[in-house]
């Protein structure tokens, strides 16, 4: 378990190997902080498809390039942050995965389901690569009721 | 678990039984295989057996949209069967729950091609 102010973090190949064990040390942190199974699941799979997206777009699997992931208990919050060392997401090409005619495309929701299954998530894109950091309140309350934010 | 995938005739209707995550890689690979195959050898009304799928990532939703369209594509059918909370939860919230023919019941579910 985090303890408050804790941190635990892993510096990761760009492989899909990396997705499975992001996702892995994800659920075992959540559960291990007090989440419930459901909780569980939505930050392991927000955690997936950030790794995903660190490995694939911004690394783009090159093997000098790796991911870093950390996770930390601040008070009430599971803070997990990911970056890459890819050329930076470029937020205004991120889709609306549920616009009519985007509805039927094989890709574009993983931002949206991180978006949809944590309480709060900011989106840094620079030139040295993106930071995605995803907040999960331990017993579900917002603190402060922030809106998510880019 | 990976993906595993048995296929069996039932009235004409080829349903592939799935079992495993349709992830990323190779889960995804596999299900895209599988449908390929079936096309292949002509049989595209196609009943997709859910039931023991628990997880489904971005990319495996993404492999299910492309099986549809696909099979759509050439003249076919293909619809889900007995989806699991998580994965009828998923795709409720991308708004592909009423995209796809969603059934949950084998026997209607055959029935129900033309």
């Amino acid at each position: 378990m985090l303890m408050s102010e804790d941190r635990r973090s892993y510096t990761l190949d760009s492989t899909l190997e990396t997705v499975d064990n992001a996702e892995q040390a994800a659920s075992e942190i959540a559960a291990a902080n007090g989440f419930g199974d459901d909780e569980v699941l939505q930050i392991a799979m927000a955690v997936r498809e950030a790794a995903v997206n660190a490995v694939l777009h911004g690394n783009a699997y090159d093997p000098e390039k790796k991911v870093r992931l950390d996770f930390e208990r601040v008070k009430g919050d599971l803070i997990i942050t990911i970056r890459d060392q890819g050329k930076g997401l470029d937020l205004g090409k991120i889709p609306d995965p549920l616009s009519p005619e985007n509805l039927l495309k094989t890709s574009g929701r993983g931002i949206f389901l991180i978006r949809s299954f944590m309480d709060e998530v900011e989106i840094h894109p620079s030139q040295t690569g993106t930071e995605i950091k995803l907040i999960k309140h331990v017993h579900g309350a917002p603190a402060g009721g922030k809106e998510a934010s880019q | 678990m990976n993906l595993k995938t048995t296929t069996r005739q039932v009235d004409g209707i080829t349903i592939v039984d799935c079992s495993g995550r349709i992830t990323l890689g190779e889960g995804s690979v596999v299900l895209r295989d599988a449908v390929k195959d079936l096309l292949s050898k002509g049989q595209k009304k196609i009943l997709l057996n859910l039931g023991d799928v628990n997880y489904i990532d971005s990319s495996g939703i993404g492999e299910l949209v492309s099986a549809y369209t696909t099979v759509k594509n050439q003249g076919g059918e293909l619809k889900l069967l007995n989806l699991t909370k998580k994965v009828h939860d998923l795709l409720q919230i991308t708004k592909l729950y009423t995209v796809f023919d969603v059934r949950d019941d084998e026997t209607s579910a055959v029935k129900s091609f033309k």
